[in-house]
């Protein structure tokens, strides 16, 4: 520790001396003293051009937040005002009474939930399999998979579609249908077993042999030892698939259309609310907006560092 | 033993596998057989043979239905889908690659900065969508009385405006997916900023370069491969867009003054589900091979490109 300090030291003062010898001992000075300068001028430069940045970001969540709790009246004003006069909390009601939020609310969790366990189900399954055994073809298996991730999923939609319809999970009447039809073909992701199996890789090989020697099978094994240990990374997956099924309209829009019952959260929102000029609506609608984006921003401050981490993980080539 | 290890690993990977076969595999398959069927039923799965029609009805003028898809693919979903990505792929990358750069560079605030970039990406994009419709809306929205303007339409017209010019919806939604992109981008490229050896940054130091000359001819060329990935994916991802244009303009995709461009904001992927939701799967089809193999060459050219260029 000590060693390396001195080393370091050693190394600054050489590139003193270097700079010292390329010019005169005032020109030196005048150097040093514009780049300390100039260092400080560029730190502020990044802090205001951050901070600018910052503010067109944070603009619209500020702006849908005080939207919903003006009055129709404000909001009518030609010069827009940055803060409400008078704060109406009834755009809240409103929202409620407008937006059938219970039923949707249950809805995306029921759909959320169950889409989600199943997807860990077969993530840990399949990964277990990818990172642990070994059998013939797994490299292959797993490379076709992979490549697999680069096929559009609007590819899929249509023959989904057309399989569920054949099953009769899109009649308006059949309300479990429609609910099987939204979670099912949801219950894989790839993506998530390479996180999965790259966690699980982690895991030293010692405490596998160990388990053997204590009489323990692959499967005790995967559920007592791994799944514990990769809890960090199956959070990750969980908090990230219910996102996804909060966030998801598409596809519960074509299954979902006609059958108000079995709405989710995105799709009430659209229905209810039109994007066509009505100001007076805007306080209402925006108080809508508002209940949907506020769960998401509670899950990211809870869980942030695990969401982090696992978008981040994406960019990381293995 | 060895044997016994082999089906008991098929065993636990046969749920992932069936469910990639029934709800993945079949359906590319299947996509690209319904898009050569005539007549086909979708319902009851029948089909009078074999035809290239449905590619013609929908790349070209030539077909029974006059034109109707090809107007709607070759002339509006297409340059629509082109242009956002065209705008939107460089200028989120070069944003988020700024932005980066600069959390990379400072020690106070970081982690607070870090926190407000991310959180466009914890959003729902209909959501947030309807919250820039009321930023970007005609009469009374605070974008117009930001730039000091009137009764400007953006994404719809009111009785005192004048018609949605195409360009300024164009900008609005390239405005909200930029928006929207950057907490990815940033994150991708802070991670792999915080690989850069400190050692080539020394060595600059020593040899006095100046700061941008760094981030210039040392930072980027070391960013190379992530840059590469952030350009597939968002390549990918643009042409896809499509929740956006929802959020944005509702689901009529817009009304605009034709005499600036085409009518509506309609994508790709946005002209794919309303003709699956119309029950012509085989229009919708044909044009998600189209797309696919748009998606397909786009990669091929940038990883053809990215040889020559990327530095591993």
């Amino acid at each position: 520790m000590k060693a390396k300090k001195v080393h370091y030291k050693y190394a600054a003062d050489t590139s003193d001396y270097v700079l010292a010898l390329s010019g005169s001992e005032a020109s030196t000075q005048t150097k040093e003293r514009l780049s300390k300068a100039g260092h400080i001028i560029s730190l502020v430069i990044t802090y205001l051009l951050l901070a600018l940045a910052g503010i067109i970001i944070i603009f619209p969540f500020y702006w849908m937040i005080i939207t919903s709790l003006k009055t129709g009246a404000e909001i009518k004003q030609l010069q827009q005002t940055f803060f409400p006069k008078i704060v109406r909390w009834e755009n809240y009601t409103d929202a409620f009474t407008r937006l059938d939020f219970v039923t949707l609310l249950r809805n995306t969790l029921i759909v959320g939930i169950i889409s989600t366990l199943g997807t860990v189900i077969t993530t840990i399954l399949a990964a277990y399999a990818f990172a642990r055994l070994n059998f013939k073809g797994r490299d292959l298996v797993f490379t076709f998979l992979l490549a697999s991730m680069m096929i559009p999923g609007e590819m899929m939609v249509i023959t989904n579609y057309i399989s569920v319809s054949r099953l009769g999970w899109t009649n308006t009447s059949n309300t479990i249908g429609n609910f099987a039809a939204m979670i099912v073909p949801f219950w894989v992701s790839i993506f998530y077993i390479y996180l999965l199996r790259q966690n699980f890789k982690q895991i030293p090989n010692e405490l596998y042999l160990a388990a053997k020697v204590d009489g323990k099978s692959d499967w005790e094994f995967l559920w007592k030892v791994m799944v514990p240990l990769a809890m960090p990374t199956l959070t990750t997956i969980f908090i990230l698939k219910l996102m996804g099924a909060w966030n998801s309209y598409v596809w519960p829009n074509l299954i979902a259309s006609g059958n108000k019952k079995v709405y989710l959260i995105t799709n009430g929102l659209r229905e209810t609310f039109s994007t066509a000029e009505n100001p007076d609506d805007y306080g209402a609608q925006m108080a809508a907006t508002v209940v949907v984006t506020v769960p998401l921003l509670l899950l990211f401050i809870f869980f942030r560092k695990y969401i982090m981490r696992g978008v981040g993980r994406a960019g990381i080539k293995g | 033993m060895e044997s016994k290890n082999n089906w008991k690993a098929w065993l636990y990977l046969a749920p992932v596998l069936i469910l990639l076969a029934v709800f993945t595999f079949y359906p590319i398959i299947s996509t690209i057989y319904v898009s050569f069927l005539k007549n086909y039923s979708y319902t009851t799965g029948t089909h009078k043979g074999f035809t290239f029609d449905n590619y013609v009805a929908v790349l070209t003028p030539y077909s029974s239905l006059g034109g109707a898809m090809f107007n709607r693919v070759m002339k509006t979903a297409l340059p629509n889908t082109l242009l956002i990505t065209i705008i939107t792929v460089p200028l989120s990358i070069i944003f988020s690659l700024l932005i980066a750069l600069g959390l990379n560079s400072i020690k106070i605030l970081k982690k607070f900065f870090q926190t407000v970039f991310f959180m466009p990406y914890v959003t729902n994009a209909i959501a947030i969508g309807m919250v820039f419709s009321v930023i970007f809306s005609t009469d009374y929205g605070v974008f117009n009385n930001i730039i000091g303007a009137q009764n400007l339409a953006w994404i719809f017209k009111t009785p005192q405006s004048e018609a949605v010019s195409y360009w300024r919806a164009l900008f609005a939604i390239c405005f909200y997916i930029i928006w929207h992109s950057l907490p990815y981008k940033i994150l991708i490229f802070l991670g792999g900023l915080q690989n850069i050896d400190a050692q080539y940054y020394d060595a600059a130091k020593i040899d006095g370069a100046p700061k941008w000359k760094t981030a210039l001819k040392i930072t980027v060329p070391l960013l190379s491969p992530q840059i590469l990935y952030m350009m597939i994916t968002s390549f990918i991802g643009a042409f896809k867009e499509y929740n956006s244009v929802i959020g944005l303009f509702g689901k009529s995709g817009g009304n605009f003054d034709i005499n600036t461009g085409p009518k509506s904001m309609e994508t790709m992927v946005f002209f794919i589900y309303d003709q699956v939701a119309k029950n012509n799967v085989q229009y919708a089809s044909a044009a998600s091979v189209f797309l696919l193999i748009i998606i397909l060459l786009f990669t091929l050219l940038q990883s053809k490109v990215a040889k020559k260029r990327v530095h591993y």
